[in-house]
């Protein structure tokens, strides 16, 4: 009996270690992630004013803002969404429609998750290698092909995501009524996945516009306000690595306002994919 | 008879079939295509990587793994040290991100009072979007100046001459370096390991669960005999993502790891990683050799991430077919 009573008072113990444990990294961690978000705001708003978005990028200690950066990475990723929406959706298509069972399919399955976590660095050297050496120049064409390598896993992965999701029912009155498979997958669906192909893109986006690493040496980046993405394009990512890793006071406030701007962007677009997802299952 | 199925005048009833298969083959192509693509794309990275360090490569041979010279002056590359600090990095940041990121997802999962576990599950969930120069920029002006005051100095103080401490905490107490690298890299991936980590437990069916609890096991019991054990290999596998995400990231990295090159002589010693290193100085490559061996360097990276993700998602598919 007291072996046993012994025992019970060593797996209670356990068990209250156990959750505090729990209890206590928990509160450690979100205690880090608030501690990051604090920083962002307080050093983020200080730096926000209208000069931000109306005037381009300063020399150090003249007056000046981001408009340049942020007009070129709107224009790049606004490219890049469009490249990787349309091969994105095919393939993801593919997949879901016409690779099942197929050993091809699960072949290009299986290297699109690979690719969906694959450093973004290597993606950027890929593209110095295919787009700005032969060129001889640098370009924001160059960084958005970049940023679209890097959207077009998370899209095709959602997009078999939702296609496999629809029901078999659905394609089977669309055979039954006489169209032909093809057009029963764009007419019908396309169009009652559309909320998830929505999230798909919504969460590409999310991830695609704060990436630094890939625009390092394909967009690179440019003083001037320029609509021109054959030439160096300012983005920014590029701008608070470099202002942010300067010796200037106001480079570096305008650092922590660029940063702002982009982590509000990312949690704004993100919160939208959840709110679509959410609607998408009820309905 | 044949007059009354035929849909209005206008419309060709007889060719819309064959057109309608030619679009269906069209289309088929179309997405096959679009397949091939990533395909041509991943394959196009690893070739492009090949041709762009083969100089590097056919130069320095197997040495360049090997050894830690990077001189860029004298042209003569050694990669040692960039591979030595992302896997030091990555596996430290994995050492310190695992525990918590476990203890994060127990407490979502068995712990938490209902109401606060969708708030705080989101809230992990968004952070893990969060770019990661944010998480950069954060180590350097926040996180490094608190790090060197109240643990880099006080650790140098207590460390007695010739101990094992004093050899892991020489090194410049500016708040950056290997260790401080780590500790950033471990909050990056923390917030994605708890979602990941999270999810795999909630695939756990209620019953398996509650029939744990039904024999008398206690919270600890159920997680680590039962519910754990259940996505055992998910779990790996949602772990070994995490590092390949540790192992590839640059932006995190470079504003805390002190770029130097060479093999770390501690855990407060600056260092680089692979990441870091192409990051710096691949725009102010000086020479051909540099650009070359700077792309090997990334090829290296390509060969440790390709194997590690690879396993990491051939688990998590095991996971996934088996619930």
């Amino acid at each position: 009996m007291t072996t046993s009573v012994g025992k019970i008072a060593r797996r209670r113990a356990t068990d209250i270690v156990f959750k505090v444990f729990c209890v206590a990294v928990t509160v450690v961690a979100l205690a880090a992630l608030a501690a990051i978000l604090w920083s962002l705001l307080s050093q983020g708003l200080g730096g926000l004013n209208l000069d931000v978005f109306t005037r381009s990028t300063p020399a150090p200690g003249s007056r000046g803002g981001l408009a340049n950066a942020i007009v070129g990475s709107i224009l790049m990723c606004l490219l890049a969404m469009v490249l990787a929406l349309v091969v994105g959706i095919l393939a993801g298509t593919w997949l879901a429609e016409y690779a099942k069972g197929s050993a091809y399919g699960a072949v290009v399955r299986f290297l699109n998750d690979v690719l969906l976590s694959a450093p973004s660095i290597l993606v950027g050297l890929f593209v110095y290698e295919i787009l700005v050496a032969p060129f001889h120049g640098f370009s924001g064409l160059a960084g958005a092909v970049a940023l679209a390598l890097l959207a077009v896993p998370v899209i095709v992965r959602t997009t078999e995501d939702v296609l496999a999701l629809q029901a078999a029912t659905l394609r089977e009155a669309g055979m039954a009524l006489g169209a032909p498979y093809s057009f029963v997958v764009r007419q019908i669906i396309w169009r009652a996945a559309r909320g998830g192909l929505l999230t798909g893109a919504l969460l590409a986006f999310a991830r695609i516009s704060g990436e630094t690493a890939p625009l390092l040496f394909t967009a690179l980046n440019n003083q001037f306000f320029s609509l021109n993405l054959t030439h160096p394009t300012a983005n920014l990512p590029v701008v608070i690595f470099n202002f942010a890793l300067s010796a200037y006071d106001d480079w570096r406030r305008l650092a922590w306002a660029g940063a702002l701007l982009i982590a509000a962007t990312v949690l704004a677009v993100t919160i939208v994919a959840r709110i679509v997802a959410r609607e998408q299952r009820r309905s | 008879m044949s007059d009354v199925v035929l849909p209005p005048a206008g419309q060709p009833a007889r060719s819309s079939a064959p057109r309608g298969a030619t679009v269906g083959k069209i289309f088929e192509g179309l997405c096959f295509s679009a397949a091939t693509a990533l395909l041509v794309a991943l394959g196009g990275l690893l070739f492009s990587l090949l041709i762009g360090g083969w100089p590097a490569i056919r130069k320095f041979g197997f040495g360049f793994l090997t050894t830690a010279t990077w001189n860029p002056v004298t042209d003569v590359y050694g990669a040692a040290g960039p591979i030595i600090g992302t896997l030091v990095t990555a596996v430290v940041a994995l050492i310190i991100a695992l525990p918590i990121a476990g203890g994060v997802a127990f407490f979502l999962t068995e712990l938490c009072p209902a109401p606060l576990r969708g708030p705080i599950g989101t809230a992990v969930e968004l952070l893990a979007g969060i770019p990661s120069i944010v998480y950069g920029m954060w180590g350097l002006f926040v996180f490094a100046p608190v790090f060197s005051r109240f643990v880099q100095l006080p650790l140098m103080m207590a460390a007695t001459p010739g101990s094992l401490l004093e050899k892991l905490t020489t090194g410049v107490p500016n708040g950056s370096g290997i260790l401080s690298a780590s500790i950033i890299l471990a909050i990056m991936i923390l917030p994605f390991m708890a979602a990941t980590l999270r999810e795999l437990l909630l695939t756990v069916p209620p019953a398996v669960r509650e029939s744990a609890y039904g024999l008398g096991a206690t919270t600890a019991e159920v997680v680590m005999s039962v519910t754990l054990p259940y996505v055992r290999t998910g779990a790996i596998g949602a772990v070994m993502l995490g590092l390949g995400r540790a192992l590839g990231e640059t932006m995190a990295v470079t504003f805390i790891i002190g770029n130097a090159h060479g093999f770390p002589q501690s855990m407060f010693d600056s260092g680089s990683t692979i990441a870091s290193t192409i990051a710096n100085e691949f725009t102010e490559a000086s020479t051909p050799m540099h650009t070359a061996a700077l792309i090997a360097l990334g090829l290296v990276l390509f060969v440790i991430t390709f194997i590690v993700l690879g396993l990491a998602r051939l688990m998590l598919r095991t996971t996934a077919v088996k619930s």
